[in-house]
């Protein structure tokens, strides 16, 4: 077939040959800074990426005690303990808990307080900043601080019962409510974060469409519901993609409050991983684990831009 | 101009000299001491070493008990290892050697480890060769608070039995005091019930048959049993409130504070707790006791069979032969003696336990030295791949989350596993 005639074919659909004509149009110039560019950060790509990603899998098929150079193959061995340990089934739910209390209830707070923040008033900007400050907290100063408040001899927690005259519970130590003082963390920790994002997404708003909606009578509710939010899809989406891909890494603040304990009860897969692979200097396990959240990671990543991202 | 000159001169003549006197050999010794008070004469040691030896510098570093474990092996095969660490022996000490990253020091030391007690020299032994050098050994048992028990009308010196000893746990507990306070979140401090009661219930012949795979591995008949008696004290709710939420140091606290009657402890926390409590003071000397680990019923061990720990310094590969010299002199009667004057250990030098000043510590080594069966910890002599889910297994029987049944047999498969 002519060259002619292929693209008579592909002038005859009219969505597809912009961005095939723009990827066409290399200058010179292009190249020359691409042969200059790319190789750098290409290598620096496989050095700190692609190496080690594709090191923690071959470590994952040995047995393997980070001694020396691993020697004994176990082949799927380590994948196989590790579905089978009951600790991991218990991480990977409380990641999905993580997940999901930071969809339904962060996110929702987080919206909220922008919508009200995001209006010019008196003390707004204190307010912002106020919201924030979690966020600037480091997350290990963060878990400490909140081990003092949740202990239930001398923490905070502790003082407001006994003002009550009612003895404490000890959050932390109950396999029932370890994982409930996390969550309250967590929440506390980056609704800041998101609630930003939602405050500069509003105020990059085009103002003339709200103003137009009020004038042609929209209520508060109707303008709410059919023009703000709309505008707001991406930075949702985006806060969306924030919030689970930081579920599913979340470690930092486990380790100062419970170490995953008490019997595994809170842990996630990373802190699983490190109790696992690193305090029991079993590297091919602990890879295998990394590996695992690896392809979790990476499959709701492509898949999330793929359905929910596409336009961005 | 010319006095610039003099001056660079005079500069440059000063760090030449500087450079000339500044030490050939730098000794990096890695120590996880958390007390202040013993670290200031380790301090003083090593200057006094400097002293002694030209040309020699000793330097510090220090890591948290936890973070150490952690660190350890990349710490070991980085190029530029500290040369003395710390170590418990055991389990993790053969891995290192057949990893082959420490030094076999056997030549090195020669006769002088003839001076030290041969059961603690034997622990830093792997297959004939020496690699390190015990400092102190610790023994496990309750230390309690002598107030605390008169007020619950229970005496410390009666209880020799484990039916004796839940008596006297029920007995605190009707007096309205925490019997025992455990650091629960670390694991660790929980892990000594079991291992205590299992080495009470089956003596030196049942662990060496477990680890054969003998009798069952550790999910045989001792093992489990010991897991049964851990969770009848558990079901007296001896422990206080939250205890699976506390650090070792902050249950010594505690302990220390008054606010609860024992704690199953290795023998040099009875100066911790004091350096832990809140007034800075704990509970003293003469109001500290001590009860050896009770008998249960039937058991097989003997009563002056000791658990506790053999904690010296290994030397790694490559490293300067004067960090033998510096481990020696660290374990010379003088220093063993000034460290036991002030009850921070126990010390392995022969005869240098005479200096310890506290009825507390004399008693510990009496009992070390009549001890024919000195078990090291078992998180440490199996391991950590196997020792850690030993200390989990233990928790989960504490924390109700496991049966003894279950605990034992996750231990046996950690166990077949391996490293």
């Amino acid at each position: 077939m002519s060259q002619h005639s292929a693209a008579a074919v592909i002038r005859g659909r009219p969505a597809a040959p912009a961005p095939a004509a723009r990827r066409k149009v290399t200058t010179d110039g292009q190249i020359g800074a691409l042969l200059l560019f790319l190789p750098p950060a290409l290598l620096l790509f496989t050095l700190f990426v692609v190496m080690p990603i594709g090191e923690a899998a071959w470590y994952s098929g040995f047995n393997w005690n980070g001694f020396g150079t691993p020697t004994r193959w176990i082949g799927f061995d380590n994948y196989r303990f590790v579905f089978d340990t009951r600790g991991f089934g218990i991480a990977f739910r409380n990641n999905l808990l993580i997940i999901a209390v930071s969809l339904v209830i962060q996110l929702p707070i987080a919206l909220t307080l922008a919508l009200l923040l995001a209006e010019k008033f008196l003390g707004s900007l204190a307010l912002r900043m106020l919201f924030f400050l979690p966020y600037v907290l480091a997350e290990v100063a963060t878990g400490l601080i909140f081990s003092f408040i949740y202990d239930g001899n001398y923490g905070l927690l502790a003082s407001i019962y006994r003002m009550f005259g009612a003895e404490a519970p000890h959050l932390l130590a109950s396999t029932q409510t370890s994982m409930l003082a996390i969550l309250i963390v967590v929440v506390w920790k980056y609704f800041g974060f998101h609630m930003m994002l939602f405050i500069a997404a509003l105020q990059g708003m085009d103002r003339n469409l709200v103003e137009a909606a009020r004038i042609d009578g929209a209520s508060r509710w109707q303008v709410l519901h059919h023009i703000v939010i709309p505008l707001l899809y991406p930075t949702i989406r985006l806060s969306v993609f924030f919030a689970v891909v930081g579920s599913l890494q979340l470690f930092d603040l486990v380790m100062p409050l419970t170490r995953g304990g008490p019997a595994d009860s809170s842990n996630t897969m990373v802190s699983f991983l490190y109790n696992n692979g690193v305090s029991r200097m079993r590297v091919g396990y602990g890879s295998a684990i990394g590996v695992i959240l690896f392809v979790i990671c990476v499959t709701f990543a492509i898949t999330y831009k793929r359905w929910f991202m596409r336009d961005e | 101009m010319r006095f610039l000159t003099k001056l660079a001169l005079a500069a440059a003549g000063l760090t030449l000299t500087v450079g000339a006197a500044a030490a050939q050999t730098t000794i990096r010794w890695l120590h996880i001491e958390q007390n202040p008070a013993q670290v200031k004469i380790w301090e003083e040691v090593a200057r006094r070493f400097e002293a002694k030896n030209a040309g020699v510098k000793v330097e510090m570093q220090f890591l948290e008990n936890e973070a150490y474990k952690a660190k350890l092996p990349t710490v070991l095969q980085s190029r530029d290892r500290p040369h003395i660490l710390y170590s418990w022996a055991g389990g993790v000490l053969r891995t290192q050697v057949e990893a082959g990253v420490l030094e076999d020091i056997t030549a090195g030391v020669g006769a002088y480890k003839d001076n030290l007690s041969a059961g603690a020299v034997e622990a830093f032994t792997v297959g004939s060769k020496l690699y390190g050098l015990p400092y102190t050994v610790s023994q496990v048992g309750f230390m309690y608070n002598k107030d605390l028990f008169a007020k619950a009308g229970v005496d410390g010196g009666t209880i020799k039995s484990w039916d004796d000893f839940l008596v006297g746990v029920k007995k605190l507990k009707a007096a309205g005091i925490t019997p025992i306070a455990v650091g629960g979140q670390d694991k660790w401090p929980l892990h000594f019930y079991w291992t205590h009661l299992a080495v009470r219930l089956g003596g030196k012949p049942a662990f060496e048959a477990a680890l054969k795979g003998q009798n069952g591995g550790f999910e045989g008949e001792t093992f489990q049993k010991a897991g049964e008696l851990m969770k009848q004290l558990v079901d007296l709710e001896p422990f206080q409130t939250g205890f699976l939420g506390f650090k070792n140091q902050q249950a010594l606290g505690f302990f220390g504070d008054g606010k609860a009657a024992m704690n199953l402890a290795i023998s040099h926390h009875s100066a911790t707790q004091r350096a832990l409590a809140a007034d800075k003071k704990g509970i003293a000397e003469d109001n500290l006791g001590w009860i050896d680990f009770p008998m249960p019923a039937g058991g097989k061990g003997q009563p002056s069979d000791t658990l506790g720990g053999v904690n010296g310094w290994i030397i790694t590969k490559g490293a300067p032969k004067e960090a033998v010299e510096f481990v020696k002199f660290f374990i010379s009667d003088e220093v063993q003696r000034e460290l036991s004057k002030q009850n921070f250990i126990i010390p392995t030098f022969k005869g240098a336990e005479l200096s310890l000043s506290a009825a507390f510590m004399q008693n510990v080594a009496k009992n070390i030295a009549a001890s024919q069966y000195h078990q090291n910890f078992y998180d440490q002599d199996l391991g950590p791949s196997v020792g850690r889910v030993v200390n989990d297994a233990t928790a989960e029987i504490a924390g109700g989350s496991m049966t003894p049944k279950q605990a034992a047999k996750a231990i046996q498969e950690a166990f077949k596993q391996g490293n």
